[in-house]
């Protein structure tokens, strides 16, 4: 069954995408659930909750709350927190109670905006999807509300999907260097190390990069609102960090011959490397091993993913089954993975471990490297 | 008390303007990391090889399978996620069916119990928990289905970790009781063998039976022989109740008090149940008394905080704690439920008392403010009041009795001379498991 897993764990859920989405904006994140989201996000899917303060919290949902239909409970609660917090902004979001009892996450929204003065944005999570799904409409409507056209920057690149649960802690000072020295102008990194203020410059960029699945939605409203390309990719290893920062240096100079994708980020179909993740991560290793190594590698996506990096895996697996059989079946030499995938990889396999917080959490955090503008070789050799 | 000021809902009230009955008003929560508590899968682990199965939301398991790798034990866990279809398509049960058969084929060892979790949107479904038992007993009847629960919608009207506590019983099967048994019910560690509960049942030739001891499925079965079974921690009374009402075993509850005439009426009610004479506790009271004394005299009038998660009846603790000259200035508590006496004495006798929320929106800024420096007794404490002076125990760490109090003094003198790595501590999920953390 594809709804089924005897031993490897599920992804960061959708509510836990919002959350790390918006955790340094200066929000007030409000998940409508009883009280597990909370906990199982501020232990296992964000890093930064001991250090850094942020405004997320649970309405405490109750069963006579849940059977009443009391939603006047949530709006008052969430008025006077916000009356104590002053918060930028308001962003409100679910679990799978509230899609029981068909909440209305847009009307609450507005009730919510007129009754605090404060701007409210409904997030359509019902805890039974990936943090993709979550990060993804938040990101994307965060930037509806908030990004505006400006003066065009040349250079000015937009980093889009950037957040703990895909990156290390510190991935976005490494991408600012990147950017830096291959003379890019960073305007917002979406959303690590940036602000509100940093979104609403972020019409002026001339790129956008996304660099996880994440960052795809705003990257295409970007796109449509503000006519500013997009490519998607991150800059792993030396030379594929390299041949990325000279193809956006292109696309800078001729947006219209815009294509979105880099190659191989898509792999090579006889690879007899494969990197499980996430498609834009996954499929951009595997560009960094051949650039950087002449190892020819494909990406797995074992989560929402463009069809241009699932191709050459057979579309985009998600049951535990369905990668153990694949696995089983195609044999690769090398699986580059999570730890916790190694249950599901046959035993004469040679297994590099690349922890993956959204996947294993806190589990191999101190394993956990940056490999941007990295030398690899180090690390897969 | 300054954070008081023009706040919707304050996090804090002196305890002389504090509503006895409904110290804090409900709101959104926050959930500071502090970690020790356990949870059910923590739980469920104690049953020796039994197997866990979730079926639930992908944001429900999320935090259930990562305890338990972070625990270790990711190959006693697997699960069937649910999606929004699964609710109207009338395969509800089925699937579930379905799901935990092939689980089963896929181990590697079939165990002897498995414990399967639905959430509360199966039951806010209507599902036939009843029947998905009877049909995966029916196909597979050398292993025991144990419904379990993660509905903590529905908390207030049974908590999920005391729902948990009855339901690792439930595979216990009826047995001819030994009447040397004596089982203690619903902890989630051992009892300290220096409690004068522990003395008590074995002076009455007794043994003492509990699932935190067991090494086996068999032992665990043999719990079932228990006449009679002691529950001493709230979460732990329909464990007791259960047990009786389905095996017959007499239950009693003797709550952990911090009161000395507390602690005598237990134990009074246990001999006369045990049939023996009630032992002179001067010697234990005396013991208790120089213990805190010592404690006293180290830790002088050094602010003390206290939490709800360190022991189960802290304005008790606050109390006892108080009357030996100790300089108890906060409390970390949502309700005072239980305990309205102390909290009655408390008002009188300590006015400049102050009561925090635990999950109060307001709390989340507390650990960057400026706080003396302070002894905190649990997580909860040491994290907002920012000490790493505390001592690191849950829900009374096994202790009980007079002895009791003399080793949470002695706990307190070692936490006043070594502070501990805080923020290290305090991260580790399910205090006494163990963790890949480490």
């Amino acid at each position: 069954m594809k709804n089924v897993a005897r031993i490897i764990p599920c992804y960061a859920a959708d509510t836990s995408g919002v959350c790390s989405a918006l955790y340094e904006l200066g929000g007030l994140t409000v998940v409508h659930d009883a009280s597990g989201c909370n906990s199982t996000y501020s232990t296992h899917d964000e890093p930064r909750w001991y250090d850094m303060r942020s405004k997320i919290y649970i309405s405490a949902l109750t069963e006579l709350d849940s059977v009443l239909g009391n939603d006047e409970k949530f709006i008052s609660d969430v008025v006077s927190a916000a009356h104590d917090q002053k918060p930028e902004f308001i962003a409100l979001c679910g679990s799978p109670m509230p899609m029981m009892t068909g909440f209305d996450y847009d009307a609450v929204a507005a009730e919510i905006e007129n009754r605090s003065g404060i701007k409210t944005i409904a997030l359509h999570t019902n805890g039974m999807n990936s943090y993709i799904d979550g990060a993804s409409e938040a990101l994307c409507e965060i930037v509806k509300a908030y990004a505006e056209e400006d003066q065009n920057i040349v250079n000015g690149i937009n980093v889009l999907g950037l957040t703990p649960l895909d990156f290390t802690l510190g991935s976005d000072k490494d991408i600012r260097d990147w950017l830096k020295y291959y003379n890019f102008e960073c305007v917002c990194t979406l959303a690590m190390g940036s602000t509100l203020d940093d979104i609403r410059r972020m019409g002026s960029a001339a790129l956008n990069l996304v660099v996880s699945q994440s960052g795809m939605a705003a990257a295409e409203y970007m796109l449509k609102e503000f006519c500013i390309p997009y490519v998607c990719a991150v800059p792993y290893g030396k030379l594929f960090s390299k041949k990325l920062a000279s193809h956006m240096a292109s696309l800078i100079r001729d947006p219209l011959n815009f294509s979105p994708f880099v190659l191989p980020c898509d792999g090579f179909p006889e690879a007899d490397t494969v990197v499980i993740g996430e498609g834009i991560s996954a499929g951009s290793l595997a560009a960094a091993l051949w650039s950087d190594m002449k190892v020819e590698a494909k990406p797995l996506c074992t989560l929402p993913s463009h069809s241009f990096f699932t191709a050459k895996c057979g579309g985009q697996l998600t049951a535990e089954e369905d990668i153990e059989a694949y696995l089983k079946e195609t044999s690769p030499k090398t699986v580059i993975a999570d730890p916790l995938y190694q249950y599901i990889v046959p035993d004469n396999t040679r297994f590099i471990a690349l922890p993956h917080f959204a996947f294993s959490g806190r589990c191999f955090q101190k394993d956990m490297r940056s490999l941007i503008n990295k030398n690899i070789k180090e690390y897969f050799k | 008390m300054n954070r008081v000021n023009g706040l919707d809902k304050p996090c804090c009230v002196k305890i002389t303007d504090a509503n006895r009955d409904e110290l804090f008003p409900s709101g959104l929560e926050y959930n500071p990391p502090a970690r020790g508590m356990w949870n059910i899968v923590h739980s469920g682990m104690l049953l020796p090889g039994a197997h866990e199965i979730f079926a639930c939301a992908q944001g429900c398991l999320r935090g259930v399978i990562l305890t338990a790798a972070e625990m270790l034990e990711l190959d006693r866990l697997s699960w069937i996620s649910v999606s929004e279809s699964d609710m109207f398509d009338g395969t509800l049960e089925s699937d579930i069916v379905d799901g935990v058969c092939e689980i089963i084929e896929k181990l590697d060892k079939r165990p002897p119990v498995i414990l399967l979790y639905l959430s509360c949107i199966h039951l806010f479904a209507g599902v036939d928990f009843e029947a998905i038992i009877e049909e995966l007993t029916k196909r597979h009847p050398d292993i025991t289905f144990v419904d379990c629960y993660m509905t903590p919608t529905m908390r207030q009207t049974v908590s999920p970790v005391s729902k948990m506590s009855s339901q690792l019983y439930a595979a216990l099967k009826p047995l001819p009781f030994n009447e040397k048994a004596v089982g203690i019910v619903g902890n989630d560690r051992a009892t300290d063998d220096d409690s004068e509960l522990i003395k008590i049942i074995k002076s009455a030739g007794r043994e003492v039976r509990d699932i935190t001891l067991c090494k086996s499925y068999e032992e665990y079965l043999s719990l079932a022989e228990c006449a009679l079974n002691i529950s001493y921690i709230p979460t732990g009374h329909l464990a007791g109740e259960d047990l009786e009402q389905r095996l017959g075993a007499k239950h009693m509850h003797l709550p952990v008090r911090y009161s000395y005439d507390g602690l005598k009426e237990n134990y009074k009610a246990l001999c006369d149940e045990l049939g023996i004479d009630m032992p002179d506790f001067t010697a234990d009271i005396a013991a208790a008394e120089k213990a805190l004394d010592k404690a006293l005299k180290i830790i002088g009038d050094t602010p003390i905080a206290i939490d709800y998660t360190v022991v189960t009846r802290p304005f008790e603790l606050a109390w006892l704690l108080c009357e030996h000259g100790f300089n108890v200035k906060h409390i970390i508590a949502d309700s005072a439920a239980g305990e309205e006496d102390s909290f009655d004495k408390l008002r009188e006798k300590c006015p400049d008392l102050t009561i925090w929320s635990a999950a109060n929106v307001n709390m989340l800024y507390e650990p960057e403010q400026h706080h003396e420096h302070m002894l905190a007794l649990g997580q909860k404490a040491a994290y907002y009041f920012t000490t790493d002076n505390f001592v690191n125990i849950v829900v009374n760490g096994g202790y009980y009795g007079f002895s009791g109090i003399a080793k949470i003094a002695e706990l307190m003198i070692d936490a006043y001379n070594t502070p501990k790595d805080r923020r290290e501590v305090l991260r580790l999920k399910g205090l006494g498991c163990a963790s890949c953390l480490v």
